[in-house]
């Protein structure tokens, strides 16, 4: 985890300015708080950087968790909130270069149960998975994935989820797999991590996040809600 | 290059529960000892701190506190005639490592046996005849009985503060408590955690259809607890990140907070930490082992530490690993059904239920501690009479959740798609309004259920990785129907505004989603050498210097939780240690 923690505070900085813009100016839930508001307004998108993502990369995986999280009422879009550079921070560190993985051969196929038996590394894993998705996207609908419409997207995506999308080399459905867990942790993540700005996924959750410590709350709340004005993260307290 | 270094009275393998326990008792004893714990130091101080400790990706998703895969993992297969294939990252289970072990991210649900969970062959066999249990089927008796256990699990809950209501006061049936326990001399130290809506729910839903629900047994203390060794907890805050975390408030009962403040300033006691053992050297004609070998993990350098005796805590992966790589005790063949290293791998089959959820009702379920809720015990064990039910053994069913954490603990109603609109909408309405009414089962021993070595698969170390031959059984499926109807029953009867249909596991064990950390055999107890690896009292029968701890020597699993139950033992063995084999060193039994 320790290649992540440099690039954090730039993270942040840039969360603070492009990923809030899209949040308020979408959902009433963003708007409660007066400090996210004054954000939205004096903030202009500045430009996210990449770790280990290509434009390839990045235009694939913006379409791809803007599907999964479409931007309406309850939060932005899954790249406003910082999906896509959370993802580049995962793949660009520790986790994305395999680390806490055995990798020792020889590899074979074996049952789904038996788990991921791929030599790839999470990283090696995107990159491979995305080019069989744009290739399959091209033979498909003529086009790439991020080219293609709203309604197309989401076909696709369903096709990957089923199983029925015939990857070349790859299995689209364990691709969709790990692209919804890795989305999924981008947007429900501490924000520290780059995704999840502006804690938009627990404002819509109602996820009051740190510090937790609720030994006088727990029976009194225990069928009645507990009003979260603002969740705090881990950087509110560091 | 070996150093070889100066003998020590005692070398302890592992420093978690049970490994902290030895080490504390047999310095106690006046023992010298020293503790060899493969991973780092840790202390509550420094590595669960709040704020950095509630940071779910690095915990659940990144296995922070975890054993490393990348140096050592379990191959698997499920059955003898195909291939194993390593698991590459942990899934199923999480073996721990660092000091404290599994104890220090455990989630400190409580258990002592039933009665009849040890005497499981016996018992059948004589209630229900010679065919209740399948031919294939390895159970056996533990060799050691509830009553002899009693005084030693009483110890392991005052070491733990354990919070709860007894049920069985010296033979007195208690409302409120569970009624099938076995009697217990004294109640639980502590007074039952907070009630949530599921525990208050589940809790009267089972009491209108006749049931006998009674709070979760938890090593979270319900309040500020100081233990017979002196060492002091807090109170459970109910964080919500207690499985997979360390305790910020030094709530949860832990070799870190229960036992390690009292022993590591003891100078009868050293710890050494990145020391990973290699091998047990042992001398076949003596029947002793004479040292231990270890790498230290930080300069790769080997050295041999002798000792007057030896106790394995390595769990029950490397207490298997470390009995087959140092040639003590004849390995299992499943063929012939001879040998006993290796034997009756069980595990645990869990989620056999529904998912329940109330429009009404914002249960808050990120307000909670991590062994939580409520249990019945009415279809464990032998509470419940199996004439043409076409299994044994059951499970206890429990509602409740343990924590709300966003990434991993979110459900939402069947028929709902995984992404997009229609799921964000889900998600915000029903985060905050569901839980779990399951049941978890015992898992029973089978002759082709085993552990071995692997022949291709290699660890950091170059040694062969452990493998395992599992899959789930007839038993355990119709365990699994059995338990889930009856959780449906209960569910209805809480009036939810959507159930789920029943479910519980079906086809292959699964090595991907998170089931249990209750791994269990490989070095099981007994009383016949032809059939165990150690007798009843923990100690090998092919080295008398030699004890295995922990959930290793069950011969099967029940449905609870192993670790009340290995602590249990774990006292049950140190005290025959002093008491006996201190006295005069040598087989405890007679082979
Ligand atoms: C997420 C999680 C939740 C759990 N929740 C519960 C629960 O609610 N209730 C319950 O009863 N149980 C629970 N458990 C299980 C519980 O943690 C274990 O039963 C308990 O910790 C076992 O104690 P032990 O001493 O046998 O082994 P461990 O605690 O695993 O300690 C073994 C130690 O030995 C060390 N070691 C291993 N091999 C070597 C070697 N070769 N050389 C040197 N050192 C070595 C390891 O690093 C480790 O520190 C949970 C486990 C996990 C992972
Ligand atoms: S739930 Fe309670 S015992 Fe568990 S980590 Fe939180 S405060 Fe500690």
């Amino acid at each position: 985890m320790t290649e992540i923690k440099l690039p954090r505070r730039d993270f942040l900085k840039a969360a603070g300015a492009a990923g809030v813009a899209g949040a308020a100016a979408t959902t009433g839930i963003a708007a409660c708080s007066p400090e996210t508001q004054t954000a939205a307004n004096a903030s202009a998108a500045a430009p996210d950087t990449y770790l280990v993502l290509t434009n390839e990369e990045v235009a694939f995986l913006s379409a791809a968790v803007d599907t999964i999280i479409p931007a309406d009422a309850l939060s932005p879009s899954g790249t406003d909130c910082g999906c896509v550079v959370f993802i580049d921070g995962q793949l660009g560190g520790a986790y994305g270069g395999g680390a806490k993985m055995y990798r020792a051969g020889p590899y074979m196929k074996g049952t789904p149960e038996q788990g991921y038996q791929l030599p790839l590394t999470p990283h090696q894993f995107f990159v491979a998975g995305i080019r069989a998705a744009n290739a399959w996207s091209e033979k498909t609908y003529g086009k790439l994935y991020d080219r293609l419409t709203p309604a197309e997207r989401a076909e696709a995506l369903t096709a990957w989820e089923k199983g029925v999308a015939q990857f070349d080399g790859f299995e689209s459905r364990l691709f969709f797999q790990r692209l919804l867990q890795i989305t999924m942790e981008g947007f429900f993540a501490d924000p520290i991590y780059g995704g999840n700005r502006n804690k938009a996924s627990w404002r819509m959750l109602g996820y009051p996040g740190l510090p937790a410590t609720y030994a006088d709350k727990v029976e009194e709340y225990r069928d009645k809600p507990i009003v979260v004005t603002e969740p705090l993260s881990i950087a509110d307290f560091s | 290059m070996v150093t070889k270094l100066k003998e020590v009275d005692a070398v302890v393998v592992g420093m978690g529960w049970t490994g902290a326990i030895l080490s504390r008792e047999l310095t106690k004893a006046g023992l010298n000892v020293v503790g060899l714990e493969r991973g780092p130091m840790r202390t509550p101080r420094d590595d669960f701190a709040i704020p950095a400790i509630r940071d779910e990706l690095k915990y659940t998703n990144r296995h922070e506190l975890f054993q490393d895969t990348a140096m050592e993992t379990v191959s698997l297969r499920h059955a003898m005639s195909e291939t194993a294939l390593p698991m590459r990252r942990h899934g199923s289970f999480l073996p721990g490592t660092g000091v404290g072990g599994a104890g220090s991210h455990w989630n400190g649900a409580t258990w002592r046996n039933l009665e009849v969970d040890y005497v499981v062959r016996s018992h059948y066999t004589e209630k229900y005849g010679r065919n209740a249990i399948p031919a294939d089927m390895t159970v056996q008796d533990f060799g050691v009985t509830y009553a002899e256990l009693e005084p030693h699990f009483d110890k392991f809950e005052k070491l733990c503060g354990i919070s709860g209501q007894a049920g069985n006061l010296r033979g007195k049936k208690i409302d409120g408590g569970n009624i099938f326990e076995g009697p217990r001399a004294n109640d639980y130290p502590n007074k039952p955690l907070a009630r949530n809506f599921a525990s208050s729910t589940f809790d009267t839903a089972a009491r209108s259809l006749g049931y006998h629900p009674f709070p979760q047994p938890s090593a979270n203390a319900s309040e500020a607890y100081t233990n017979p060794e002196g060492a002091t907890m807090g109170q459970c805050v109910y964080c919500g990140f207690c499985e997979r975390y360390g305790c910020e408030s030094n709530a949860k009962a832990s070799p870190n907070v229960s036992v390690l403040p009292v022993l590591l300033p003891d100078p009868k006691f050293e710890l050494r930490t990145n020391s990973y053992v290699k091998k047990l050297n042992y001398d076949r004609a003596a029947k002793k082992v004479t040292s231990v070998t270890y790498v230290d993990t930080r300069t790769g350098e080997e050295y041999e530490q002798p000792a007057g005796l030896v106790i394995l805590g390595a769990y029950v992966f490397n207490n298997t690993l470390l009995m087959l790589y140092s040639g003590i005790g004849t390995p299992y063949d499943p063929v012939t059904g001879r040998g006993s290293v290796g034997k009756n791998y069980c595990y645990q089959y869990t989620g056999a239920g529904v998912t329940v959820f109330f429009e009404d009702a914002e249960t808050n379920p990120f307000m909670a501690a991590g062994a939580f809720g409520t249990i019945m015990d009415d279809f464990n064990g032998d509470n419940f009479d199996h004439s043409g039910l076409g299994f044994i053994g059951g499970g206890h069913i429990s509602a409740g959740l343990s924590n709300g954490r966003p990434i991993e603990t979110r459900a939402v109603p069947p028929g709902t798609p995984r992404w997009g609109k229609a799921w964000k909408e889900a998600n915000a309405k029903w985060y905050r309004r569901w839980f779990n009414v399951a049941g978890t089962a015992v898992n029973y021993a089978y002759r082709d259920n085993y552990l071995d070595l692997d022949p291709t698969y290699k660890d950091a170390l170059g040694r062969p990785l452990i493998r395992m031959t599992y899959n789930f059984k007839e038993n355990d499926y119709k365990i699994g129907a059995f338990l889930s109807q009856k959780s449906a029953e209960i569910a209805k009867a809480m009036n939810p505004t959507i159930m789920t249909e029943p479910r519980f596991r079906r086809g292959d064990y699964d090595s991907r989603p998170y089931q249990s950390t209750h791994n269990t055999g490989g070095t099981i107890m007994g009383t016949d050498p032809s059939t165990s690896v150690v007798n009843r009292y923990l100690q090998s029968w092919d080295a008398s210097n030699l004890f295995i701890m922990g959930a290793s020597v069950f011969p099967q699993n029940q449905s609870y939780n192993p670790t009340g139950p290995l602590g249990a033992l774990a006292y049950w063995s140190a005290d025959a240690i002093v008491n006996k084999y201190m006295k005069a060193p040598g087989p405890l039994m007679q082979a």
